[in-house]
């Protein structure tokens, strides 16, 4: 490792405000952060298991129960009728998919480009990404009309040499989540390795023997470090990638069909930017959650943290909109009457208290709330702009997936879609995630100790004169 | 067109009436399911044809129009290449497009992407509440459907196999006229011919080409379809 001290860049920082606000200038020793870390997983108050009661009941009965009894009833206790033959369920796959896409882009990308704000909330993120992708990945199985052959989109052996159709986008998408799923779980557990090693040295009992089963015998010499170090680089690469065609293949089950609003080249990066832009936010929402529910997460998770998610958010949201209006110019602009048809159902027709819901959600109020520094520094209302964000990217995975099957070429057939057990299924589903975290949340460290003590470490502020400057080392 | 088309039909829709003849011969000779009154008040009626039905002017010089609607056996289909287990498929011998009941999985993918929307799914077992002498009815030569499965028109495709059938035991190739599927058969004005398309001298190549005969529907999404559709004149000045 060398090091090499460098000012801190012009703009990160402002001259009015106290340097020890940021967590890399306000450093503790080491142990102390263990400790802290390590009494967040071992508190388990009253309310804790309350919350975990009800959670694992919503997820028996809402997600369990709702599922077991559509499949021994049929398919039609959902909504969905013709011609809108895919409703919430993926819908949900698709925003589920998007909030997955956090963990990758805060950790990896971050990572990559060296933000070093990241370095308290990647693991987090992460946990976000691969309970995300398991929600994910039980949707499409949820809508299907005979789950219990759900196996034969695999391809096996078998004795009539049937393989699955490598033509449907449905087929591609099984591949991708796949991958997904593997390389995120790796991608989480490397930089986990010193944390559970930290935990096994710091705790006995059963939590010993897990951390030290999960730890591989890490001892923290040299040599593992470099390796786990080139490991977290080679993954941080590989993984971006994988991330951006997860999210474009999930686009192509909409941009492959003839479908009028589907068919559309746009889909692939717009469905990206969507996905960044609510994962985010939803990194924000999870944070936020933390830092008010998690013993001692008011020193790593910070004010700074929100503010600089905030400025993303806020990019993201100009993002999203270009690509929207753009989908939207290009049917205008094309001429074709199907398309018209489908937009005038969004913008006039019976989805249009939807579609306005969504714009104020999505840009109005991202729009006029984050230029302002003292609210992206307010956790509670990055709360509520997460959640509105989330709420308005819902709707828009809604208006695309049901909203626009439901008009098409041939007005005789037009129809909308009320969800029915849909709604009881996504309860269970949102309990689901919410319930591996709060599980995680006292298994796992949340906060990699061991990055925010290297950023703590790069970072000094030194006294030239009367003024303290701040310096960054760069790692290598 | 297509040459390769083998099987096609043509639909005079000056000859159409809008009887709803065809839907019920078709439900007869497929087995398709009753869904009851509450599901087909929701929507999810199961008809393999659809007469869509349009006003054109103002009361009293109203003219209604009718259209059935039926898959289009394309020769490019859509739906074919989405399904993930190759449940609905082509069958290069007939022509025609086929499902495939035992294979779906129920993703109802090809539904989403049918131009035509002419596909229905079993939202349940609506034939295991079919009571004790009803079920006699049922076509033998056709599957009765279970719970999550798509399923469309065949263009009667246990007919066409019979007729193929009988032609081969006399050593023959099949001809026009050998099948009709049930739509054609019951249709009163005779607005639906069946027949072979590969055969120029067939009575469906004669009408298909009749003048009306000016565009396939939907033919710009080159799905290449097989049903050809005799334009109405009725109502208009000649």
């Amino acid at each position: 490792m060398t090091a090499k001290a460098m000012p801190f860049p012009k703009g990160e920082f402002q001259e009015e405000e106290d340097p020890q606000e940021h967590l890399l200038f306000d450093p503790r020793p080491r142990e102390e952060m263990n400790q802290m870390v390590m009494e967040s997983m071992r508190s388990t108050t009253g309310p804790f298991w309350v919350v975990v009661g009800i959670l694992t009941l919503l997820v028996l009965v809402c997600l369990v129960g709702a599922w077991v009894y559509m499949a021994l009833t049929g398919m039609g206790v959902a909504g969905v009728r013709r011609p809108t033959y895919w409703g919430m369920f993926i819908a949900n796959f698709v925003f589920w998919i998007g909030i997955s896409h956090a963990g990758t882009f805060v950790s990896a990308i971050l990572r990559v480009f060296k933000a070093d704000f990241r370095r308290p909330f990647t693991r987090a993120a992460e946990l976000m990404t691969a309970f995300g992708l398991v929600v994910a990945g039980m949707y499409p199985l949820i809508h299907l009309g005979r789950v219990w052959v759900a196996y034969w989109i695999i391809p096996y052996p078998n004795s009539r040499w049937l393989w699955p159709n490598l033509r449907s986008p449905l087929t591609w998408d099984m591949i991708a989540i796949f991958t997904y799923l593997l390389s995120s779980t790796l991608y989480l557990y490397l930089p986990l390795i010193p944390d559970v090693a930290m935990a096994r040295d710091h705790s006995n009992g059963w939590r010993y023997r897990l951390y030290r089963l999960m730890a591989l015998g890490w001892r923290g010499t040299e040599a593992e470090w470099h390796r786990l170090r080139t490991a977290i680089q080679i993954f941080a690469f590989a993984i971006i990638p994988v991330m951006f065609s997860v999210h474009t293949i999930v686009s192509w089950d909409f941009a492959v069909t003839k479908t009028p609003g589907w068919h559309s080249t746009i889909f692939g990066p717009f469905f990206v930017v969507g996905a960044i832009y609510s994962g985010v936010s939803a990194v924000v929402m999870i944070l936020f959650l933390i830092r008010t529910t998690l013993a001692n997460m008011k020193y790593f998770v910070r004010e700074e943290h929100f503010d600089a998610l905030g400025k993303l958010i806020l990019v993201f949201s100009f993002t999203w909109t270009y690509f929207y209006f753009s989908e939207y110019i290009l049917a205008w602009y094309g001429g074709d009457l199907s398309d018209q048809y489908v937009w005038d159902a969004l913008t006039k027709g019976p989805y249009a208290w939807l579609w306005y819901t969504m714009l104020i959600c999505n840009i109005a109020i991202p729009w006029l709330t984050l230029w302002n520094k003292r609210i992206r520094r307010s956790p509670a209302m990055m709360f509520a702009i997460g959640f509105i964000v989330n709420l308005g990217m819902y709707i828009e995975r809604y208006l695309i997936v049901p909203g626009m099957i439901s008009r098409n070429r041939f007005p005789f057939t037009w129809d909308e879609y009320t969800p029915r057990i849909e709604l009881v299924i996504s309860v269970g589903s949102l309990s689901l995630f919410l319930l591996l975290y709060v599980l995680a949340s006292r298994l796992i460290p949340l906060i990699p100790v061991w990055e925010v003590h290297e950023g703590q470490t790069a970072h000094t502020l030194r006294r030239i004169g009367k003024t303290v400057v701040p310096t960054k080392s760069e790692i290598e | 067109m297509v040459d390769k088309a083998k099987w096609g039909m043509v639909i005079d829709l000056d000859r159409c009436n809008g009887c709803t003849v065809c839907v019920t011969a078709c439900s007869m000779e497929n087995n398709i399911a009753h869904v009851g009154e509450a599901d087909a008040g929701y929507g999810r009626s199961m008809q393999w044809i659809r007469i869509e039905r349009y006003w054109e002017g103002e009361y009293p010089n109203i003219v209604s129009r009718f259209m059935p609607v039926m898959c289009q056996q394309c020769g490019n289909a859509p739906c074919e290449p989405v399904c993930p287990v190759y449940a609905s498929y082509h069958s290069e011998a007939e022509q025609l497009n086929v499902q495939i009941y035992n294979r779906c999985v129920g993703t109802r993918y090809c539904g989403n992407n049918c131009p035509y929307i002419v596909r229905q799914f079993n939202w349940f077992d609506y034939a295991k509440d079919m009571p004790e002498p009803l079920n006699y009815q049922f076509n033998p030569d056709v599957t009765v459907r279970r719970r999550g499965i798509m399923e469309k028109c065949t263009f009667c495709i246990q007919r066409i196999r019979r007729a193929e059938e009988a032609a081969e035991a006399q050593g023959r190739e099949v001809r026009d006229g050998d099948v009709q599927p049930a739509c054609a058969q019951a249709c009163p004005s005779e607005a639906i011919v069946f027949g072979l398309l590969a055969d120029p001298n067939s009575q469906v190549s004669h009408l298909a080409r009749n003048a009306r005969a000016q565009r396939l529907l939907l033919e710009e999404l080159g799905t290449e379809p097989r049903v050809i559709y005799l334009k109405s004149e009725r109502g208009t000045k000649r």
